[in-house]
């Protein structure tokens, strides 16, 4: 970051060892964030370690493992796959439409996993809707959905906005010049998208295929509805069937240890390569130079609106489907804007407290590079990766034996979104962060600015769309998180989840297509400021 | 800066909102003694009863609202699903907030039973119910019955077509047409009642011929129930009521009917649902009237009538449609016997079904 010549050597070391305002906030964040691992340590020694050694190798635990493994594999790169070009064609063409298409796109992501893969189920299952439509035409049956591509479609078509954002975010923040440098040498578009844009991405695409990742590790509802045996639903049974909870904890540490692995993978990925724009003062209106599309608009168009057909229009058709039949049986239009409301709440409570919270580990992360500071960031993404149960059970631990009076109050509920979610936030903030060049820090420290006062004023309004970007993200997960949310909700604190699950739970369909549906508005709103605020920009 | 001075104010007026919160939740309750001294959020107010309830809002909300509106006591309800809920008050421990613990099966309640951390039940209401319907040592009882069936489609199947005995689905000639879930509580403890009652390998055996018949794998009942109707699979093994719901919504023309299995097989079982006490509740008195209302002839004509289950006290007519329990040839097995539930996730796992 600084030209080593430039400077005594004593300064340097000085300029990287963090400011007390820093490392103090980022390790109090990362001893929240150890609070599940200490309780699963805990629970899974309480019967002696033999017992670890008998859970983790009887049976097909290991083999589920692999499986689980398998699928955020899966999940990941179909991820990819379907966002970076999604992102490319809505920040850097002429595609017709493209802030609607970026809307569209990024909306998938406000439906929960447990109604999507319902909602799939019903389409593509057997004796489904699409069955039912093509069996006049002679298709006898449609290929199985249950098992393992079922669950990764869903997954991937409910999670690959993760990507897709974090992409985008990118893409309008890169330094054009870099792009513009490699035309004016003579290389095509083509080669410049692969040779100077795609490298450019690797951060974000990182950032993003780590959220899914992690999110198809710990995702419960869509692989239950879609029979596939995953770890979580392993760890799930453990929790439902047995009462002992020695047996899940040992399972959840399991997984710990997986998503350790892929953190590793990750941090292999992520490299050590800078970039931050080169000059200042060069920002494109489109962060770039707009490739004209041509006749390849129509490929363009369809791909888009194939994607968004199968993640958004079918199953919000088929949630008003429903909802028109139970009000045509007669069924009352339960519109729970009291619900609502308290979902709102709480997830924007979560929301500021995750990006505030992820702001320093970000700082710490990407300008004091070094072995403690990558172990906090790694550490808040280790809970990410936890079924909620576990995370939920955790804290009814620590809340109702060592902190009776926060226990059953807002204040616990928060702190729960914050520490299961926090990762979203520290992702979005640290590629901004990415972006944002020290020497302007540095600057500010010179002309006598202190460490704390350089952040607030200078660093966080430059990464100011990366953390907001990250607080929506957190705010459009808590919005759907349901385990967490029914064992610590203060009592009789109803939001749209918990509505959704007891319709869904009985099989009252018609009465949970409301409260789905006023969860997809609801959430679509601060995804559609967070997309014009692009525009603004 | 400006969205990070946003954010730290959302925060700060969520906090100072906080308390506000919690008590809009419970309004008519809240005296000004009450607020102050709740740390909890809940309001510890003498006539405020807290209730965790695995049985769902849709089910039990009408009925704890006729208790609330007869007595005048508050209850708050953390509605959850009922294992979720007992690994919780077992995570509480003696700090747990809940007074009453009303659970859909009697594995549940007897777990939170053997951590010694429910209450004896008075004797008033124990007796009004069959012995085999509670808890031996009295720390809960069963409210409503539930009788293991098979659901056959009636497009594909009469009742002539069905085996009397659970075993005869280990013919090959239901290779494919089975639907179960058994990752369910009620699943569970009717395999449990089959080992009890049949031997551990008999119970192996069986589960081993459904596996080669290479069954449906569902998330639960009414998962297994519209597959049922929709031919996905042409049998699967439920609770009964599932049906009558059902049957309501969509009127006779649901093509699916329960079959009752014969000569006391373990796949009649009859299971409960039922409620405890718990040892730290705050509100014991009040906790004892909410149990002796689930117990009244009016609550228990509620489940009868609107959730379609059996009610357990004598003398409470059971729904029209209904095979009347006597008629259930159910075996005879008591069913705090059916606590062994980790010897039946062992045999679930070996068997490879888990």
């Amino acid at each position: 970051m600084i030209a080593a010549g430039r400077k005594p050597r004593s300064r340097t070391s000085a300029r990287l060892r963090p400011p007390v305002a820093v490392w103090l906030p980022a390790l109090l964040v990362a001893a929240a964030m150890s609070l599940p691992l200490v309780y699963l340590v805990f629970r899974a020694l309480e019967n002696g370690p033999s017992e670890v050694v008998e859970v983790a190798f009887r049976g097909k635990t290991l083999a589920v493992l692999a499986r689980s493994f398998a699928l955020a594999a899966i999940v990941t790169a179909a991820s990819l796959a379907v966002a970076v070009p999604l992102a490319w064609l809505t920040v850097r063409t002429d595609l017709p439409g493209r802030r609607a298409w970026a809307i569209l796109a990024a909306l998938p992501l406000v439906v929960p996993s447990y109604v999507g893969g319902f909602v799939l189920v019903s389409v593509l299952g057997p004796r489904g809707f699409a069955q039912g439509a093509l069996s006049p035409l002679g298709v006898e049956r449609l290929p199985e959905i249950y098992g393992l591509h079922g669950a990764a479609l869903a997954l991937t078509l409910f999670s690959y906005p993760y990507v897709f954002l974090t992409v985008r975010g990118a893409l309008r923040g890169m330094d054009p010049a870099l792009e513009e440098a490699s035309r004016s040498l003579g290389s095509g578009a083509l080669a410049t998208f692969f040779r100077v844009t795609l490298p450019q991405l690797k951060p974000a695409m990182v950032a993003g295929a780590l959220l899914v990742a992690l999110y198809s590790l710990s995702d419960f509802g869509a692989v239950s509805l879609l029979q596939f045996d995953s770890f979580s639903r392993e760890i799930y049974t453990q929790y439902r069937s047995a009462f002992d909870r020695t047996p899940a904890a040992i399972l959840a540490l399991m997984l710990v240890a997986l998503t350790a692995a892929i953190l590793a993978l990750e941090a292999r990925a992520r490299g050590r390569a800078r970039y931050h724009r080169s000059t200042v003062g060069t920002a494109h209106p489109h962060g770039g130079r707009i490739v004209t599309l041509g006749r390849w608009r129509w490929p363009a168009l369809l791909f888009c609106s194939g994607v968004v057909l199968l993640a958004l229009v079918v199953p919000v058709g088929v949630l008003v489907f429903w909802l028109s039949r139970g009000l045509a049986a007669g069924e009352p239009l339960r519109l729970l804007w009291g619900a609502a409301f308290n979902s709102v709440y709480v997830s924007g409570l979560a929301a500021g407290t995750a990006a505030l919270a992820a702001l320093p580990v970000a700082v710490l992360a990407v300008r004091y590079r070094g072995r403690a500071s990558g172990f906090v960031e790694r550490l808040s993404y280790l809970g990410y990766a936890l079924p909620g149960i576990v995370l939920a059970l955790a804290l009814v631990f620590f809340g109702a034996n060592f902190a009776p009076g926060l226990y059953g109050t807002l204040v616990l509920l928060v702190f729960a979104y914050a520490v299961h979610f926090l990762p979203q936030a520290v992702g979005a903030t640290r590629a901004a962060l990415l972006q944002v060049r020290p020497s302007v820090e540095e600057a500010a420290r010179g002309l006598g600015r202190g460490p704390v006062r350089v952040v607030t004023t200078i660093t966080a309004p430059l990464a100011a769309s990366g953390i907001l970007a990250g607080a929506a993200l957190v705010f459009l997960t808590a919005m759907k998180e349901l385990p967490a949310t029914l064992l610590l909700a203060p009592l009789g604190f109803d939001t749209l989840a918990t509505s959704l699950w007891t319709a869904t739970s009985e099989g009252f369909f018609a009465r949970a297509a409301a409260p789905a549906l006023l969860l997809i508005l609801v959430s679509a709103l601060p995804m559609y400021l967070l997309v014009i605020r692009e525009r603004a920009q | 800066m400006a969205p990070l001075v946003l954010l730290a104010a959302l925060v700060t007026v969520g906090c100072g909102q906080q308390e506000s919160g919690g008590e809009s939740a419970s309004e008519e309750a809240s005296t000004s003694q009450g607020e102050t001294t709740s740390p909890g959020g809940s309001v510890a107010d003498e006539g405020t009863l807290v209730v965790y309830s695995g049985r769902n809002e849709e089910l039990v909300g009408p009925i704890i609202e006729r208790f609330e509106a007869e007595t005048g006591i508050d209850v708050e309800v953390r509605y959850g699903d009922t294992a979720e809920l007992a690994a919780t008050i077992l995570e509480e421990g003696e700090n747990s907030p809940a007074d009453v613990f009303l659970s859909q099966d009697a594995g549940a309640l007897g777990a939170v039973a053997d951590r010694g951390l429910l209450s004896p039940l008075p004797e008033g209401a124990l007796g009004q119910v069959d012995e085999r319907f509670r808890s031996p040592e009295g720390e809960w009882v069963g409210v409503s019955g539930r009788a293991r069936v098979v659901a056959y489609n009636t497009e594909a199947l009469s009742e002539g077509d069905l085996p009397d005995s659970i075993f005869g689905f280990t013919e090959p000639q239901w290779e494919g047409r089975i639907g179960w879930a058994p990752t369910n509580g009620s699943f569970q403890a009717f395999v449990t009642a089959l080992r009890v009652i049949e031997g551990e390998g008999e119970a192996r055996q069986w589960l081993e011929g459904i596996q080669a018949n290479a069954p449906r794998v569902y998330e639960n009942n009414i998962a297994i129930l519209e597959a049922v109707a929709s031919r996905e699979v042409d049998i699967g093994l439920v609770n009964h009521y599932y049906l009558f719901r059902k049957l309501e919504e969509q009127g006779d023309g649901f093509p699916a009917r329960n079959y009752y299995l014969k000569n006391g097989d373990p796949g009649a079982l009859v299971n409960v649902a039922g409620v405890g006490i718990l040892r730290t509740a705050e509100h014991p008195e009040v906790a004892r009237r909410f149990v002796e209302f689930l117990l009244s002839e009016e609550a228990q004509r509620y489940f009868a009538d609107e959730t379609f289950e059996y009610p357990l006290v004598d003398g409470v007519p059971i729904n029209e449609n209904l095979v009347p329990l006597s008629e259930i040839e159910t075996p005879n097995i008591d069913l705090s016997n059916l606590d062994d539930l980790e010897g039946t996730l062992d045999l679930l796992r070996e068997t490879g079904v888990l």
